[in-house]
């Protein structure tokens, strides 16, 4: 009973620390199957974490804080659309670009408004998203298997987590039943046939990075106000990095993702949990577990998930031509 | 006197300083396939981008159904009745051939409807226009003329009453040419207009009612197509008179120089595409491969050329060939005297970011001419570039342009003058027409009966069966990776090579 109890609380953080991941990732499948390739996901995180803690330092309300965050996001997001859509740059320097903006500005601003060496001040009830206790949570928790299953593992979590985790069916309807959905997905595959179809390119694309901003900024939120309390340098720690691991992984379908994020979100847990795992004298030290999701990382974006193809004219800014 | 289906009216557009198209005025009749022929570059492509909304002209009227109509863009084509095919078909790969038709026709925000609508109409379009489709085909399952018709399709759904088709038998096989213009025939009777774009002649001929012809950017004449011949419109096309026939003296063959015995090549992906074949090309002759395309010819040109493995034996002058490993390489064949003139221009002949010098070098780049110490000598490599610029009458004349700014005929001007002028024993070529113009045919084709004559071996291998009856001194025909036959031209006629290149065996195969 007592390795299960284990089992459910590494589940459960697993859940915790999955969820920044997917609302990354989902931000990244947006913005890559129309065909914009975001690698400043990290930076958009980073900043949203920093905006919406100060803000809701400041204001008390966790929810003017997530607005805070999301817009931004968004306003990261609008100068990569404006240098690689409407100015048909390079994608991925507009991506690296933003990632230092991110890391530099928020530790500055940080310094300047709050003199706490970059970081925010910790922040309190009102100002963190509190856990959702489902209804008969605590009378059910005594019931075996699942008690504990209901109550810690799906009841408990903050509002943002359902958000994430309810995004995915939403965005595989989006994609796969929707009219915004089809457009979306040619426009990543071929945007000359959307053109010549009579519908705007670059009004996608711009709509797809916007997407990508909003959950971007959920996602950056969530780390500095719901799992943590507050901002604190480079508190994304490559989750952005990783989001893009799992995109690749998943091969761009929204189901795929959240099991992707899930594997991650279980290393990260793993790592947490058993800082020292003793294998039969054999210490594996704490430092290898905290590497152990970076090194999966490496090892799936070096090739090892077989064959996955991305959106044909990704990366690619479109020209019209005849 | 019917009102005009299409009138434009006096359209100029510039790109820079290059006028593209200068105060062209030209009027479509209802129901009838209007042609608009001209060589690569002549502004044809252009002048129809203008017509679908895709530039905007700088100057004159477009007037639909005898109403004066704006076309910003391509909404706003649809929107008037308008429809095109373009030469790169514009299609999502990877999306059925329903929800291509659908995008951008859809009707409301959830897909299920629209695609249903769509499935229920496209019965009906089949029904009246013969245009048979697999609706739940994935667009790179199906056949590049299959794809074709999807684009049509696209058309019709959005009910297109103009339809524009931009060099649409590029990539087709003959037989799916054919096929494409009874689906035009049918098209026109149903009352739709049909504006064709095309270099060739013969396409003209066939399928229009009028013709126009561009030349520089201009509209150099429109005529009833029953009141003119090949000749005059090639004359139009071109500026001067043009030799639609290769002119060539009867072939002296001279020793062999290639032998292939029981060559056989597996591709990547384990599936064999030769299958043991035998030929000898001689000395002083032009040995010509027909088929459809994907029966083992590019894969034949391909391990003759260094670029890919096979088993059996070739023999170049009586010394075997290395056809794996170590000596089979594209250098080494070349030093074994084999020039070679790829089938896809772009993609092996030539790099089209860099410059004509640049790319006159490739292959020979280790040629002592071109060396100074452990340098290039850029100065000698463009030099020599200059004089084969001059005699292949490359155009423009300017060494320093990268190669995709050149017209499709002088990008082969200059993969041919690279090849020919090393004095091969053997000279590969691979269609090397497609996408050519006239005037750049001609010169291509007099080259190599040029080399030919000197008693070099020549191995052409062509989809175009014309290009093979006008160059070939015998005709080798390939199916399924075998050689169905071999013919003279003078003994044999389309019909017979056809039913070959088909799969039937005549008797002497």
């Amino acid at each position: 009973m007592d390795s299960f109890l284990t089992l459910i609380q590494v589940l459960d953080s697993t859940v915790r620390l999955a969820t920044p991941l997917l609302l990354a990732c989902l931000a990244g499948l947006y913005s890559e199957r129309a065909g914009i390739f975001d690698i400043g996901l990290e930076g958009k995180m980073l900043m949203a974490a920093f905006f919406s803690a100060a803000v809701a330092a400041v204001t008390g309300s966790v929810w003017l804080g997530l607005l805070a965050g999301i817009a931004a996001s968004l306003v990261l997001s609008a100068l990569h659309g404006l240098a690689s859509i409407t100015f048909r740059g390079n994608q991925l320097i507009s991506g690296v670009a933003i990632n230092f903006l991110a890391a530099g500005l928020t530790v500055l601003i940080a310094q300047d408004w709050f003199q706490q060496g970059g970081r925010t001040p910790s922040l309190f009830a009102g100002g963190r998203f509190e856990p959702i206790t489902f209804p008969f949570a605590e009378t059910l928790s005594g019931v075996p298997i699942i008690g504990p299953i209901y109550s810690e593992l799906l009841s408990g979590h903050s509002i943002l987590v359902y958000v994430a985790f309810l995004m995915v069916p939403a965005t595989w309807w989006v994609l796969f039943r929707t009219r915004f959905g089809l457009r979306l997905r040619a426009v990543g595959e071929n945007p000359a046939a959307v053109d010549t179809a009579g519908v705007s390119v670059v009004g996608l694309r711009y709509a797809a990075v916007a997407i990508c901003g909003v959950l971007c900024g959920i996602a950056g939120a969530y780390l500095a106000t719901g799992l943590q309390a507050g901002f604190v340098k480079d508190m994304t720690a490559g989750r952005g990095f990783i989001a893009l691991a799992a995109l690749i992984f998943a091969k761009w379908r929204p189901w795929h993702a959240m099991w992707a994020c899930l594997l991650f979100g279980l290393l990260q847990a793993v790592a947490l949990r058993f800082q020292n795992i003793d294998l039969g004298g054999i210490v594996i030290p704490v430092q290898a577990m905290d590497a152990l999701p970076y090194i999966l990382t490496v090892v799936i974006l070096a090739g090892f998930v077989g064959k996955a193809i991305p959106p044909k004219a990704g990366g690619e800014p479109y020209i019209k031509e005849r | 006197m019917t009102v005009p289906a299409i009138e434009l009216k006096g359209i100029s557009k510039a790109f820079g300083p290059v006028q593209a198209n200068k105060d062209i005025s030209i009027s479509v009749a209802p129901g009838t396939i209007h042609g608009i022929i001209g060589e690569n570059g002549a502004g044809k492509s252009t002048l129809m981008s203008i017509l679908y909304g895709f530039y905007k002209a700088d100057k004159g009227e477009i007037w639909i159904n005898g109403k004066k109509t704006d076309i910003p863009d391509s909404q706003a084509a649809i929107a008037a009745g308008i429809g095109m095919v373009f030469q790169h078909f514009k299609l999502v790969e990877n999306f059925t051939v329903l929800e291509n038709i659908v995008l951008g026709a859809e009707d409301g925000g959830l897909l299920a409807p629209s695609l249903a609508k769509a499935r229920k109409e496209l019965k009906d379009l089949e029904q009246e226009y013969e245009l048979f489709v697999d609706p739940d085909k994935r667009i790179d399952e199906i056949g590049v003329g299959m794809q074709q018709r999807v684009e049509i399709l696209k058309a019709l759904y959005r009910k297109a009453e103009i339809l524009i088709l931009d060099e649409p038998t590029g990539v087709l096989t003959p037989a799916e040419a054919d096929q494409l213009f009874r689906i035009l025939d049918r098209l026109r009777a149903e009352g739709k207009t049909i504006i064709l774009i095309t270099h060739k002649l013969r396409e003209i001929m066939e399928a229009t009612d009028t013709v126009s012809v561009m030349r520089r950017g201009q509209m150099t004449a429109t005529v009833k197509t029953a009141e003119t011949n090949p000749e005059e419109l090639a004359e139009l096309m071109v500026g001067r008179k043009v030799l639609l026939r290769v002119d060539k003296v009867p072939a002296k063959p001279g020793k062999p120089i290639l032998e292939i015995e029981n060559l056989r090549v597996t591709d990547s992906s384990g599936v064999e595409r030769v299958k043991g074949i035998d030929l000898t090309v001689r000395a002083g002759e032009i040995v010509g491969i027909a088929g459809v395309a994907g029966n083992g010819q590019s894969e034949l040109l391909e391990v003759l050329g260094g670029m890919r493995p096979g088993s059996g034996t070739i023999r170049m002058n009586g010394v075997p060939l290395a056809l794996s490993g170590p000596g089979s390489d594209g250098q080494a064949r070349r030093a074994q005297g084999i020039a070679h003139v790829p089938e896809d221009r772009q993609r092996e002949g030539l790099i089209m970011d860099f410059h004509a010098w640049e790319n006159v070098a490739f292959g020979y780049h280790r040629d002592p001419a071109y060396q100074r110490g452990i340098f290039m000598d850029n100065a000698a490599l463009r030099a020599d570039t200059e004089r084969k610029i001059e005699k292949f009458d490359v155009r423009p004349p300017n060494g320093w342009l990268s190669a995709k700014n050149f017209s499709g005929g002088n990008q082969q001007k200059i993969v041919v003058a690279r090849e020919i002028e090393r004095n091969p024993d053997l000279l590969l070529v691979g269609q090397p027409t497609r996408g050519v113009d006239i005037g750049a045919i001609e010169f291509i084709h007099k080259q190599i009966v040029a080399l030919r004559d000197q008693g070099k071996a020549i191995l052409l291998v062509s989809v175009e069966l014309e290009e093979i009856f006008s160059l070939s001194d015998r005709i080798a025909v390939m199916f399924d990776g075998h050689i169905m036959g071999e013919r003279l031209p003078h003994e044999t006629d389309e019909k017979e090579l056809g039913l070959l290149m088909a799969g039937v065996a005549g008797e002497a195969a």
